[in-house]
């Protein structure tokens, strides 16, 4: 068997990846294996060397969640009706209304939660996709933490939904004032799982294989 | 460091006093609200069926899953398949699939954003009416620490090596 300097810290050019070294990884609990295993005899999970359809389940997820995303923010998120007056309000419509409150803190929480993660990981995961496909060997190192980044924050996005959920289970009271979840909710928590989705099926080797034959 | 066993205690632990905490957390009343006279207790169980008509329904299911059935299925999956390491025993069969499922299971278990989310609520309403906090909310605050604290700890290559080591 062949035996490679793991230790060189050279460019990352210098870098030898498992597939290049006949091995393959299991990626749920790092059992490594020779390179024609198809189950990790370890945690019993599929081995894939490289997951091939990997970027059309990314675009397909992402698709469906920039769509549900749509109708997230046009319909309304609440309906309020008290004594005098009912509302609706929109995504939007209530981080303003935290504004007028004086919450500026909570309103950014909300903006953030709401509008930024969810539009920062649309572009960043077409910014992934897009990159791999042209095979850029450009930012990899960049790249690969923009994909944990989007990974790890983008279920945070699903505050408003609870939000939602807690305020009509609380806001109960007959006449005086009521709350109800609006078809939005159910859009928006959609986009989040949908783009959750398409970032768990980015498989994040391909970064690395720019330069490489990849297949 | 501490030693395996020592850890894997802690961790066994933790995830125990977790599971305990969420049955009190979804039994106990939540929140309270008084406006005018009116009052209305709301348990972490009523914020679910707030989406229960027509077309919510699957959202309803999908939060039951995300803020408690799918935390009380990964401590129970984690009590499973590392109470006997503990002991130094045997695994018990269907330990690694219970810990891999575990473990694909977390970016799915969203308790801590919830009670964000539960926050950001309190404030919406905090001018409307007066809200009073049930002993539901801190159990539900203690289990988020907690998680946090055993996930922490766990390294799940160390114990995918004990696990291995055990020869379940």
């Amino acid at each position: 068997m062949q035996v490679f300097d793991l230790g060189s810290t050279g460019p990352i050019s210098g870098l030898i990846t498992a597939r290049e070294a006949g091995l393959v990884a299991c990626q749920r609990c790092g059992q490594v294996h020779k390179r024609d295993a198809v189950y990790c005899k370890r945690c019993e999970g599929a081995l894939q060397s490289r997951d091939t359809e990997s970027l059309q389940k990314v675009w397909a997820w992402l698709i469906a969640g920039m769509i549900a995303y749509i109708p997230a923010n046009v319909y309304p998120m609440l309906l309020t009706s008290t004594l005098v007056e009912r509302s609706e309000s929109t995504i939007i419509g209530g981080v303003w209304e935290l504004i007028h409150h004086g919450s500026i803190g909570i309103a950014i929480i909300v903006f953030v939660a709401s509008v930024m993660i969810p539009m920062g990981k649309f572009v960043a995961i077409i910014y992934l996709a897009v990159t791999v496909q042209q095979r850029s060997g450009a930012h990899q190192h960049g790249r690969h933490k923009a994909y944990e980044i989007v990974e790890f924050i983008g279920r945070w996005s699903m505050i408003d939904v609870f939000v939602v959920a807690i305020l009509s289970a609380l806001v109960q009271l007959n006449t005086i004032a009521t709350i109800n979840p609006g078809i939005a909710a159910v859009s928006f928590a959609l986009s989040v799982i949908f783009t959750m989705l398409s970032a768990q099926s980015f498989d994040a080797r391909l970064i690395w294989d720019a330069d490489r034959t990849a297949g | 460091m501490t030693s395996q066993p020592t850890a894997m205690a802690r961790i066994l632990s933790l995830a125990l006093t977790a599971f305990i905490m969420m049955i009190a957390a979804v039994s106990f009343p939540f929140l309270t609200l008084d406006a005018g006279g009116l009052h209305n207790a709301t348990s972490v169980i009523d914020a679910v069926l707030a989406f229960n008509d027509g077309l919510a329904i699957p959202l309803a299911v999908a939060v039951a899953f995300f803020i408690m059935v799918i935390p009380l299925i990964r401590l129970a999956a984690l009590i499973y398949a590392l109470g006997p390491l503990v002991r130094e025993a045997p695994a018990r069969p269907g330990a690694r699939k219970a810990f891999g499922l575990a473990e694909r299971l977390r970016p799915w278990s969203m308790a801590e954003i919830f009670i964000v989310g539960v926050t950001v609520a309190l404030i919406k309403v905090a001018g409307l009416a007066a809200v009073t906090i049930g002993p539901a909310f801190w159990a539900f605050a203690g289990v988020v620490i907690i998680t946090v604290l055993k996930d922490q700890l766990i390294c799940r290559y160390s114990i995918w090596e004990a696990l291995d080591q055990s020869a379940g």
